[in-house]
């Protein structure tokens, strides 16, 4: 395990250096999508029309967060992720078109989004869940909001971090999947405790 | 003393409480088990658990940002007065807790899909009475998370398999839940009464201090054994792997019927948030899980 401290803009050569496991924190521009949001962006890059943010080398977090307005600034009040797996639809092409390089959520995707990983370079950094006063204390600033209409959890957020983690490595570009190991790890050892607690079959 | 003034605003007090600090018990719980976690990954999120408690209560902002479904369990002393009053005062002091504190608002009508705003709703704030002998007021509140209830399973075994069906249950559920509940968890189990008694059962279990071992030495030596076997399944701390699946397992019964053996597991994920107050003849109240400030 090797802990990275990354400034965005992140290149590919820099993503494909993690390893799962790895510990990560990232200063610079992370940007808040869910599912809205990423059936948006497709959306518009299928329509040839430009996004109000190039994200290449950006990370993007999976999360509603809660934002208050004082006077014309915006205050994140809590940011914790949102589980990423209702993203894997999206997540594949989103990677491959607009080359966000970290992708940050809770509960590990799927194998679309690993392969699509792999093949253009990029990461899956898990956030501890309910962590948000930690998320919160790492956002210095929200630089801008974009796509407000789609409401405030699903809006794009474009946020100033400062050292934003830690993020475990739970999906790297060499095609390793933490959740999925840990998943199959766990099943194999099903039959083991059931026979340690007297239960046949 | 003005009861309904007193209760709301006790309970406005017990809200702020359970949502920015977690009871002593909980705390020392992730502390021991970020000691004995061995898998890095598991002791990173651990780390980040403690840290964000800490911040969360320094702030006084909520540790998570799903400040859950709003339960009350009420122990009413018998010569208590004016007991019609109480929930109302609750249903206030959830109200004004929303604003104040803030809470997320998460009561949404089921049919019509509309948030109300204000974490109240038909039967929510949810109460759950009991009738003791004295005069003190007893209110507990459990913000019960989402992401945790989700996972929660209620089962009809078989009775035939007794015991061992239990554990089996508790085990698949356990498993099935994988990183979805946030682990660490904590797991309310019961058996027997009905399907509706079991889950009751299960949730208030949760309530048990996770220092305080069940009274009933078997119970107590099921609960660890539960504890060890959920700790062997290595799904470990947000699912990353790890041996620190779940924090406790507290189980409690009802006899069953001969043909039913209903069991249920209830989870709570690391944000186990619960704080309790006692109020007095007299309007004076003594929280006895956090200290007032
Ligand atoms: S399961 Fe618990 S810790 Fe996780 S997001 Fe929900 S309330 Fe927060």
């Amino acid at each position: 395990m090797v802990t990275y401290k990354l400034t965005t803009p992140i290149s590919e050569e820099d993503a494909r250096k993690l390893r799962v496991n790895d510990v990560v924190y990232i200063t610079g521009t992370i940007v808040t999508a869910r599912d809205q949001a990423h059936h948006r962006a497709l959306q518009f890059h299928k329509e040839g029309k430009e996004l109000p943010i190039n994200f290449e080398g950006l990370a993007l977090f999976h999360c509603g967060p809660i934002v208050k307005k004082e006077g014309d600034r915006w205050i994140i009040v809590a940011a914790g992720p949102t589980t990423s797996t209702r993203m894997d639809i999206f997540e594949d092409e989103f990677i491959q078109n607009f080359k966000a390089r970290v992708i940050i959520g809770k509960g590990g995707m799927g194998k679309r989004t690993t392969d699509a990983m792999q093949k253009y370079g990029a990461v899956y950094g898990a956030f501890t869940g309910g962590a948000a006063v930690l998320a919160a204390k790492a956002i210095k600033s929200v630089k801008t909001v974009e796509w407000l209409d789609l409401g405030m959890p699903e809006a794009l957020w474009i946020l100033e971090t400062e050292e934003f983690g830690p993020l475990t490595i739970a999906i790297d570009s060499h095609g390793n999947n933490l959740f999925e190991d840990i998943k199959n790890k766990t099943e194999e050892n099903r039959i083991p405790i059931y026979r340690k607690l007297g239960i046949q079959k | 003393m003005n009861l309904e003034e007193t209760v709301e605003n006790v309970a406005v007090n017990l809200l702020r409480f359970a949502v920015t600090e977690l009871p002593k018990d909980v705390k020392e719980a992730l502390q021991k088990a970020y000691r004995e976690e061995t898998s890095e990954a598991g002791k990173t999120q651990l780390k980040a658990i403690l840290d964000n408690v800490e911040l969360a209560e320094k702030t006084r902002t909520p540790m998570c940002q799903d400040t859950g479904t709003i339960i009350f369990y009420v122990k009413a002393g018998a010569e208590v007065k004016h007991l019609d009053k109480i929930e109302n005062a609750l249903r206030k002091a959830t109200r004004r807790a929303t604003t104040k504190v803030p809470l997320r608002p998460n009561a949404v009508d089921p049919f019509k899909q509309k948030n109300t705003g204000d974490n109240t709703g038909r039967n929510i704030p949810y109460i759950n009475w009991e009738i003791v002998a004295g005069d003190t007021l007893e209110i507990t509140v459990l913000p019960k998370g989402g992401g945790s209830e989700n996972v929660c399973t209620m089962g009809m075994l078989v009775p035939g398999e007794g015991i061992n069906g239990l554990k089996k249950f508790v085990i698949d559920s356990v498993i099935k839940a994988g990183s979805k509940p946030c682990p660490p968890n904590i797991l309310g189990v019961a058996i027997g009464g009905g399907s509706d008694i079991a889950m009751k059962l299960a949730k208030k279990a949760l309530l048990r201090p996770l220092d305080q071992p069940n009274p009933d030495p078997e119970l107590a030596e099921l609960e660890k054994e539960l504890l060890e076997a959920a700790n062997s399944t290595g799904i470990g701390p947000m699912g990353l792997g790890g041996k620190i699946t779940v924090l406790g397992v507290k189980i409690d019964y009802a006899v069953r019927h001969p043909a039913s053996y209903p069991a249920a597991v209830a989870f709570n994920c690391w944000a186990a948030r619960r704080a309790t107050a006692r109020i007095y003849p007299d309007g004076n109240a003594e929280y006895l899980t956090h200290k007032l400030r």
